[in-house]
């Protein structure tokens, strides 16, 4: 078995350095380096840059190395959905055992080297993040219950937890109102994408809500957890970490998101299947400019704080 | 069998190779740059019963 990859049979299967790149996710990595570092910034008192920037590089290995174990228990089902097939393991390019011994590996690493460039807290809670995404969202949430997305949304949320952390050594109730805001938008923002990917989820097997529950209830599923949210994210200016920069973006962007919300939530199967899920995918698309512009204006208030221009 | 040199999968793993080597590279060169930011920060201290020696 090892010594396949050393014969000429499979030289264009071998995988590259790129392939285990992918094993770690590169594009939630993203996420998670830009949610940590907002966590870290707009936390009181400052950082070290180089402190800064290897605590924030060592939570991004181990988003990395939860994603590896991720791909590792989900192989049989990533070759099943479209969406996944081509994903390093099912395409066959990497073994299953690589992806474990690569996410086993760099989770340690990154854990230990948090605990040594920046505290214990923010190790112990990056360690329990990832076993978090690895074990109780993949191993034990995701094929059995329809509130798998929901719950290990969780594993999502730490990181700007993780970059305060980082930073104070200790929590607080911004740092968790941060945590409130990942974890209530990503509900709306996979059911989103499971209204318009419902083969994929079908043929796998996954309770996705959509399989379960249909998609008339995903549909208000989707609007009662935008509608918490907004109420949460507009909620957040008046906080420490707000300001009004914030205030105004929130109050724009929720106003937006609550009308993609109730336009999905009037549609039914009909007309969504006849423009092909139009609605939906502009709803998805817009889940993430939301995400994304949240916390950059949290980084902003922050930023203009020395100024005495950001904050309340 | 005589052994080569340079096997064929020397040159096929080459940028994979290379490439780990790079990361090993910028791993020893960020661990000597935190090391060297601890230390020289203000508030850095020696482990309480830790005594300098020598000269």
């Amino acid at each position: 078995m090892a010594d396949v990859g050393y014969t000429s049979q499979v030289h264009e299967e071998e995988a590259q350095l790129g392939d285990y790149f992918a094993l770690l996710k590169p594009r939630v990595m993203s996420l998670v380096v830009f949610t940590a570092l907002v966590g870290l910034l707009a936390a009181p008192g400052s950082v070290h840059p180089v402190i800064a920037f290897a605590s924030i590089l060592f939570v991004a290995i181990g988003a990395g190395a939860s994603g590896a174990l991720n791909m590792w228990w989900d192989a049989d089902i990533d070759a099943i959905m479209r969406r996944t097939a081509k994903r390093p393991i099912p395409a066959g390019r990497v073994q299953p055992g690589e992806a474990l011994h690569l996410g086993v590996a760099l989770a340690g690493l990154s854990v230990m080297m948090l605990a040594l460039s920046a505290n214990l807290m923010a190790a112990a809670l990056l360690a329990f993040t990832i076993f978090f995404y690895a074990v109780v969202y993949s191993m034990w949430l995701k094929r059995s219950t329809p509130q798998n997305i929901v719950i290990g949304g969780a594993a999502g949320a730490f990181p700007p937890v993780i970059g305060w952390v980082i930073a104070t050594g200790s929590f607080s109730v911004e740092a968790w109102l941060m945590f409130a805001l990942i974890f209530m938008w990503t509900p709306p923002h996979f059911w989103a994408l499971a209204l318009f990917m419902k083969a994929d989820y079908d043929d796998a097997g996954v309770p996705m809500l959509t399989v379960t529950h249909g998609r008339k209830s995903t549909r208000t599923h989707i609007i009662v957890y935008t509608v918490l949210l907004a109420a949460l994210a507009v909620g957040t200016g008046f906080t420490a970490i707000g300001g009004p920069v914030y205030l105004g973006t929130a109050l724009v962007l929720n106003a937006l998101f609550l009308k993609g919300a109730v336009q999905v939530w009037q549609r039914d199967e009909t007309a969504a299947d006849a423009d092909g899920y139009r609605v939906e995918k502009r709803f998805f698309r817009l889940s993430l400019w939301y995400l994304f512009a949240h916390f950059g204006v949290i980084l902003l208030e922050a930023a203009l704080r020395p100024f005495g221009l950001g904050g309340w | 069998m005589p052994i080569r040199a340079e096997h064929e999968i020397h040159t096929r793993r080459k940028g994979r190779n290379v490439g780990v080597g790079l990361m090993l590279a910028g791993f020893v060169i960020l661990v000597l740059a935190l090391t060297f930011t601890k230390v020289t920060n203000g508030d850095f201290e020696l482990p309480s019963g830790t005594e300098i020696s020598g000269g």
